[in-house]
């Protein structure tokens, strides 16, 4: 099967803070990258610092910063899929599942990258993990692509266990940061102290999901 | 936005009395409050696009403010607004913004529904 890499996250920026390397590295090798990004983020709280955002302007200033932030990274086939913020674990799970199933199937990916269903933080990631999880354990194993699921939640590891895939984006980290600036609103805060960023500069790591 | 100016922003709310408005209405402490341990809770709420007529509608307090509106049933209330715009459609935005700039609560009224 040729390479081709879909990623599935809920707001814009997810893609970036968490896997923003790992897409740096497969885009810059020459492989497609799709993202299916579910919401554009209408009911993030960060405006910017100072604040430049309203909150009927977000979605509209976020969904420039994603373009932004795919054209740095070198994301060639962006799909919004337009559901709300907030809202994912609510919609009904069996016309999500098959809208993912839909896409996976156009799509044909080799492998995906999304949230590690319970161990993601956010409502939104882990409603969108599992969807996206089910629709592709509905494929046969030989169609199945691979599942690199990202959890950051602080027990994880205990629950889970450590990592298996640890990527060192060392080689595509200015990439990175440039996504991270492209993504304006939601990151000048953390420029204000050295930690918060850098800790998104070094390693990426994930863990493969088995069916 | 910019800083309430309490009487710009009660004049807006008067031309909205006895209309059919629609209210947005939000607080949030933010999805990563546990995660970033912030806070023991994550405690946020919204409504969108909730149709609503008030009879009498106030703004009080002094930086920040808080707003109340009496509907023929019930209120509508929302305190820690600190900053307001008037959009090009004639929406009032008013927001409370903490130090650090993020959004706290917001009140908006408008005479069409808001964007999904």
């Amino acid at each position: 099967m040729a390479q081709h890499v879909l990623v599935v996250f809920p707001h814009p920026d997810d893609e970036t803070f968490g896997c923003g390397g790992t897409i740096a590295l497969f885009t810059q090798s020459g492989i497609p990258v799709t993202y299916v990004c579910a919401t554009l983020g209408q009911m993030g709280r960060n405006m910017g610092k100072p604040f430049f955002a309203t909150r009927e302007s977000l979605p509209h200033v976020r969904e420039a910063e994603l373009e932004k932030a795919c054209q740095v990274l070198g994301i060639k086939h962006l799909i919004k899929l337009g559901l709300r913020d907030k809202m994912i674990e609510f919609e009904e799970p069996e016309a999500l599942t098959s809208r993912f199933e839909q896409i996976i199937r156009e799509v044909r990916p080799s492998l995906v990258l999304t949230h590690y269903p319970g161990y993601a933080v956010h409502p939104d990631h882990n409603a969108l993990g599992e969807v996206t999880i089910r629709a592709i354990s509905r494929l046969s194993a030989d169609e199945r692509p691979v599942v690199y699921a990202h959890a950051f939640a602080r027990m994880c590891q205990e629950a889970i266990g450590p990592p298996d895939i640890n990527n060192d984006i060392s080689a595509v980290v200015d990439m990175k940061l440039a996504a991270i600036r492209a993504h304006r609103s939601q990151s000048q805060l953390m420029f204000g102290s050295k930690s918060s960023i850098s800790r998104f500069l070094e390693q990426e790591s994930f863990w493969t999901y088995r069916f | 936005m910019n800083p309430i100016e309490k009487v710009t922003v009660q004049s807006v709310l008067d031309g909205f009395l006895n209309r059919e408005v629609y209210l947005h209405l939000e607080t949030t402490n933010g999805a990563y409050a546990v995660h970033r341990q912030e806070s023991k809770m994550a405690v946020g709420a919204y409504i969108r696009n909730g149709r609503i007529r008030f009879g009498r509608g106030v703004i009080t307090g002094d930086r920040p403010y808080r707003v109340g509106l009496k509907m023929e049933l019930g209120w509508v209330y929302a305190e820690g607004l600190t900053d307001f715009e008037v959009d090009q459609e004639g929406r009032l935005l008013l927001a409370g913004h903490d130090e650090e700039g993020r959004l706290a609560v917001a009140l908006e009224l408008s005479l069409n529904p808001f964007e999904l």
